[in-house]
């Protein structure tokens, strides 16, 4: 692409950010003050930000500004303003996980995603809005209130990173972390027309992550472009003597990996995901990307995952089952809120749990202790976990045959406020086509593909074997580079 | 899809014995609509009847179906080394929780007497 004046409206990348401040274009604590200015004109109608840790990021900035001063060499995200999701803790931020029951909680630590962050230059903005405890798949379940989605401001961003796609989507940061236990990250990429990647189970470090399903939950990046996903993968992944799910698996660059061609690779199509219920101008914006990938030297071949009805039923009863027990911490003892009229130990517990958890979280928290207790537990909870077993074989049969697979990110285009609120059912179906990656730990990636008619974004989700990031990283720049 | 009366009926004393389980306390008006909605998402979740999974082995963490193989070549999951390491400084975890002594978490009377 022969970029002449068009870069200069184009939003910043993580690269010309750090090029504008090592050149002296920008300093780095003019360039994070710039993005509080667009933070404070626009959220007021958006709401993605739940707090702004101000002092901390332009010490960051500072920092980025005396090591242009000296002549130092800058780090890799020098001076990128970054912004977190508020599930991961922060020093200098509160940490809600949006829910009123950690109203005020001050972490003492930071998160292992968030330190490697600073450590590589980033000037981390604040904290971003999200369903509460990650519950969710339209952010109307934030206790502090809906993000809108920044495109049309009558539609949710979707969930449960609704913030953190938001922001990267209304230019309110550079770049933002997510998690995604069932589409998290990919399908809010999708609504808000922005890339979002799943990483592999064990490739990005969870310490400091307030848990919601710990077999499936996982910590990924937001960013305008495929390319900043690559570099922050490449900051983010690797082994943390913190969290012992984290894989000794040598991290490759995945940045670098981007320069080899796709020409030859093999890209599977399943049919399960084309299926009833897809939306025919999602289902027009994939074929336009298969036909992309076509024309840049990829094959593609029909593959199918003959289990993959059974996920969300599959998925609902595993990840409500684990919230049921990480979510038991919460009991007014050690932090965050705690009911003020209790008399006795197990009253506070109740009283607590019942002012402090929204209705969704209740809801699963019921569900995931009906599915675990006695005489539920072989019919419902090792029932799934069996099924589980059957639908990560269907990938890694599919695997055998194809590099990756090719599908939509979610079923339609972003849903309007109040559309499915009534509904948990029709809710929990907005996350038919991703839920199954985080079943089987597969990573993958949503990248913008197209928009409806109305003008909203539609996303392509690839779905790459365990620790193959750099495939699927490479296969997204396609579809990129075709827009 | 199964039919939704081959699965359990969760009744609303089922509700209230899961919500005592949970530490949940519920409205009236709660309880009816956690009610509606379990019964609505197991009748869902009972589609995972019609698989035949008599002989297929449970999965309750992705890296026991990336196998051995990884673990051997030294790619797997690895625990840290069990040496001490400092700890998180007490005077700041004790900042925030509801009611402390500085040393311990205070809560209300366990035990009647």
């Amino acid at each position: 692409m022969t970029a002449q004046n068009s870069t200069a409206a184009a939003p910043r990348t993580i690269h010309n950010a750090r090029h504008a401040i090592a050149s002296g274009e920008i300093k780095a604590v003019a360039l994070a003050e710039s993005y509080y200015a667009t933070i404070a004109a626009g959220d007021a109608n958006i709401h993605a930000w739940l707090a702004l840790s101000r002092e901390r990021a332009l010490q960051q900035a500072a920092r980025i500004d005396q090591m242009v001063a000296s002549g130092a060499p800058l780090p890799l995200l020098a001076g990128a303003p970054i912004g977190i999701k508020d599930v991961l803790t922060m020093q200098g931020a509160p940490a809600t996980a949006g829910s009123k029951i950690l109203e005020g909680y001050l972490p003492p630590y930071d998160a292992t995603a968030v330190a490697r962050l600073e450590a590589a230059g980033a000037v981390l903005l604040g904290k971003l809005n999200c369903d509460e405890f990650a519950m969710g798949s339209s952010n109307e379940n934030s206790a502090y209130g809906p993000v809108h989605n920044p495109r049309a401001l009558d539609r949710v961003p979707g969930g449960s990173s609704g913030g953190s796609a938001a922001a990267v989507a209304a230019n309110m940061a550079v770049a933002t972390l997510g998690t995604d236990t069932g589409g998290s990250i990919r399908q809010p990429a999708s609504f808000c027309g922005v890339v979002g990647l799943l990483p592999t189970y064990g490739r990005v470090s969870r310490y400091g992550l307030i848990a919601f399903a710990s077999s499936l939950d996982r910590v990924g990046p937001f960013t305008h472009t495929v390319e900043d996903a690559a570099i922050l993968l490449g900051v983010l992944a690797g082994h943390d003597a913190m969290d012992a799910t984290t894989s000794l698996e040598p991290v490759p660059d995945y940045a670098a990996a981007l320069a080899q061609p796709v020409k030859g690779l093999r890209i599977g199509i399943p049919e399960e995901y084309f299926a009833e219920g897809l939306d025919a101008e999602v289902r027009a914006a994939i074929e336009k990307a298969a036909d992309a990938l076509r024309a840049a030297g990829c094959t593609l071949h029909k593959v199918s995952l003959p289990h993959t009805r059974y996920a969300i039923p599959t998925y609902y009863v595993l990840a409500t089952a684990e919230a049921s027990a990480n979510l038991a911490r919460f009991d007014g003892v050690r932090y965050g809120l705690r009911a003020a009229d209790a008399t006795s130990l197990s009253s506070m517990y109740r009283k607590t749990r019942d002012a402090g958890f929204g209705k969704e979280v209740k809801r699963r928290i019921l569900l995931g202790t009906y599915v675990l207790s006695a005489g539920y537990y072989d019919a419902y909870y090792r029932k799934a976990q069996q099924v589980r077993t059957l639908l990560t074989r269907d990938f890694l049969h599919a695997y055998t045959q194809v590099d990756a697979l090719l599908t939509p990110t979610a079923p339609t285009p972003a849903f309007k406020l109040g559309e499915k609120t009534d509904d948990p059912l029709s809710m929990y179906l907005a996350d038919i086509y991703t839920v199954t990656a985080n079943l089987a730990g597969i990573c993958g990636i949503s990248v913008p593909c197209g928009n409806s008619k109305e003008g909203l974004p539609i996303g392509a989700q690839i779905l790459g074997k365990h620790f193959d990031e750099a495939t699927v990283l490479r296969i997204a720049r396609a579809v990129e580079q075709a827009q | 899809m199964q039919s939704i009366d081959t699965v359990p009926q969760v009744s609303l004393e089922d509700v209230l014995r899961v919500a005592e389980l949970a530490q949940l306390e519920l409205t009236p008006e709660e309880q009816v609509g956690m009610l509606r909605d379990l019964n609505s998402i197991l009748g869902h979740v009972a589609q995972l009847n019609e698989l035949d999974t008599k002989d297929v082995a449970a999965m309750a963490q992705v890296t026991e179906v990336l196998g051995q193989a990884r673990e051997q070549e030294g790619r797997g999951s690895a625990l840290r080394e069990d040496v001490p390491r400092a700890s998180l400084d007490r005077k700041q975890v004790m900042a925030a929780a509801p009611e402390t002594d500085g040393v311990y978490f205070k809560v209300p009377k366990v035990i009647e007497r």
